[in-house]
């Protein structure tokens, strides 16, 4: 082989290993600086950042796989570069290289190493899951964990620092969100509200097409279909602003189905949720009794002329037998 | 094929599809309905918005299907549109022409009058012969007394106006046929079942809002939602504030 006789073996190997020990000595220190960097300085900018329990359990998540991947990273476009300044084929070289030989104990460094990352990045995924709240954000109608979740001890009250969660049902509809709290009278506003420090359960649903739910900087996101109702827990952890979004396609205004929630401390929300009740409590008698989905064909109250006009009341009637699809 | 020919050939065929694909971006998707400015008609920091509702649009190839018409500001004709311009910072005097039936809402916290001037709409309801003097009223029980048609709303500012309807079974069935309800046929449009009227004050900044009808009116479409609730220009359009 023309390699073998222009790079007698003993000195390639040699030139080999001391490539191979630099290759390492600097992977091992640009690996150990890049963890770093990336655990503590870009870490806490990761999103959705750290507003509430959800969001901050998911910041740390996304850190872990960050820190895990950069040595990966590094090492790659380490050994990109050393190739591609050191092993450069010389001009008027035109020989091959030398043959690859299977090395068996680098074979099964990589295989234990790879597997070792995987399988512990498999057993870390399911631990978070379940921690710190249920799994996550956006668990279904029956949520496997609970872990850590209150029980939702009261329908109907709610008090601050009590063994009861608080509940608010998001109902999506073309194109906005309405917001229904059932411990307090069951108002439904346009206003979403929540406490600082307090375990929060959303009921998601929807009353019309598949929404989704999705309060970016409280890490929580859960499809509203109708006829169902999705559960996703958080705990505030700030006051402030948060970004709420439809993240599923509607309809022509699915992009301007935003809005914008509020983290208030708990004497502020008290005396909102209090008010509002009293404020809306002319509209809150017309809604529907508080239950976990919202359907708009169980109608309660209708009047003469709207049984005139072909409604049937309870079981259905507020669309036309003669459209083409109904629930 | 002479190679000039076939090069001639593919290079026509090329910006046939390209003229194809230009046609329908700008036609169908970039087309918009006529945008009605009114920010030249303020007068004391106040401007007159006119719409109406109608069951059909018989001036378009979607005859059966439910819109708004706004009334031009020069001419006093209505428009097959929904897209106006107004100044920003100024009283917005809406005046809504009821002529379509009643249908519940689909949420019934849409009946609450909201981001209006005093948190109420003005309602006078035609009975077949006079109108009632009107009423403000701040909220409406639609499953009770099939009491609205259609809403008027306006989430970006917090607007939601249900547009009244007569809670009677005639006025409901006594629709017009041809629309807009004024514009040919004044014996048969007679006159709106009900005018809706209120007020609210569009912002210091300027920009677009959207505003639709949150009753899923879409009749003949899967729950109501198609057809003109997703169309622009019959259920739905936007608020263009001038600054």
């Amino acid at each position: 082989m023309a390699a073998e006789t222009s790079h007698p073996a003993p000195a390639g190997e040699q030139g080999h290993r001391r490539d191979g020990l630099w290759l390492l000595v600097i992977w091992i220190v640009l690996s150990i600086i890049g963890c770093l960097l990336v655990a503590y300085v870009w870490g806490p900018h990761l999103p959705p950042g750290a507003m509430s329990t959800s969001a901050s359990s998911q910041q740390f998540d996304t850190r872990v796989l960050a820190v895990v991947a950069t040595p990966v990273i590094i090492g790659v476009l380490l050994y990109f570069g050393w190739a591609l300044a050191f092993w450069r084929q010389k001009p008027g070289d035109e020989t091959d290289a030398a043959p690859i030989h299977g090395n068996t104990r680098i074979q099964a460094l990589w295989i234990v190493v790879t597997s070792a990352i995987v399988l512990g990045l498999a057993v870390f995924g399911t631990y978070e899951l379940i921690n710190p709240a249920g799994s996550g954000s956006g668990q279904g109608p029956q949520p496997a964990f609970n872990h850590g979740v209150l029980a939702a001890a009261s329908d109907t009250s709610w008090a601050p620092n009590t063994n009861n969660i608080l509940q608010v049902q998001v109902i999506g509809q073309q194109w906005a969100w309405t917001f229904r709290y059932p411990q307090f009278g069951g108002f439904e506003t346009t206003d979403l509200v929540l406490p600082v420090g307090q375990q929060v359960r959303f009921n998601v649903t929807s009353l019309d097409v598949i929404h989704s739910f999705w309060a970016y900087q409280l890490g929580v996101k859960a499809d509203a279909n109708p006829g169902v109702n999705n559960v996703a827990y958080t705990t505030p952890y700030h006051t402030g602003t948060f970004v709420v979004r439809c993240d599923e396609l509607c309809g022509i205004w699915h992009g301007a189905m935003y809005d914008y929630g509020k983290v208030v401390s708990v004497p502020n929300f008290l005396t909102w949720a209090h008010s509002t009740e009293t404020q809306l409590a002319a509209v809150t008698k017309l809604l529907p009794p508080y239950a976990l989905t919202y359907d708009p064909t169980v109608l309660a109250n209708v009047g003469k002329v709207n049984q005139q006009l072909g409604l049937t009341s309870a079981g259905g009637g507020y669309y036309n037998p003669a459209d083409p699809e109904q629930p | 094929m002479s190679l000039p020919a076939r090069v001639a050939t593919l290079v026509i065929a090329f910006l046939a599809v390209v003229a194809g694909g230009a046609y329908v971006a700008l036609h169908y998707i970039g087309s918009q309905p006529p945008v009605e400015d009114f920010t030249s008609y303020a007068s004391n920091g106040q401007v007159n918005v006119t719409l109406m509702t109608a069951p059909q649009t018989t001036v378009t190839d979607k005859p059966d299907w439910v819109t708004y018409f706004i009334q031009n500001p020069a001419t006093k004709q209505f428009v097959h549109t929904t897209y106006f311009e107004v100044p920003a910072n100024t009283k917005i005097n809406v005046t809504i022409l009821g002529y379509d039936g009643c249908t519940p809402l689909r949420n019934p916290v849409w009946g609450r009058v909201t981001g209006t001037e005093g948190g109420v709409e003005n309602v006078s309801i035609f009975n077949g012969k006079t109108y009632s003097p009107s009423q403000p009223v701040s909220v409406f029980d639609s499953y009770a007394n099939c009491s609205v048609q259609h809403t008027f709303a306006i989430p970006g500012l917090g607007l939601n106006v249900p547009v009244a309807s007569p809670p009677t079974v005639a006025e409901n069935n006594a629709l017009c046929t041809t629309s807009p309800c004024v514009a040919s046929n004044s014996s048969e449009a007679l006159a709106p079942h009900s005018v809706v009227t209120f007020s609210f004050t569009t912002p210091k900044k300027g920009g677009t809002f959207r505003w639709q009808c949150f009753i899923p009116c879409g009749g003949g479409y899967l729950d109501g939602n198609g057809g003109p609730m997703g169309t622009p220009g019959y259920m739905m359009g936007q608020m263009e504030v001038q600054a």
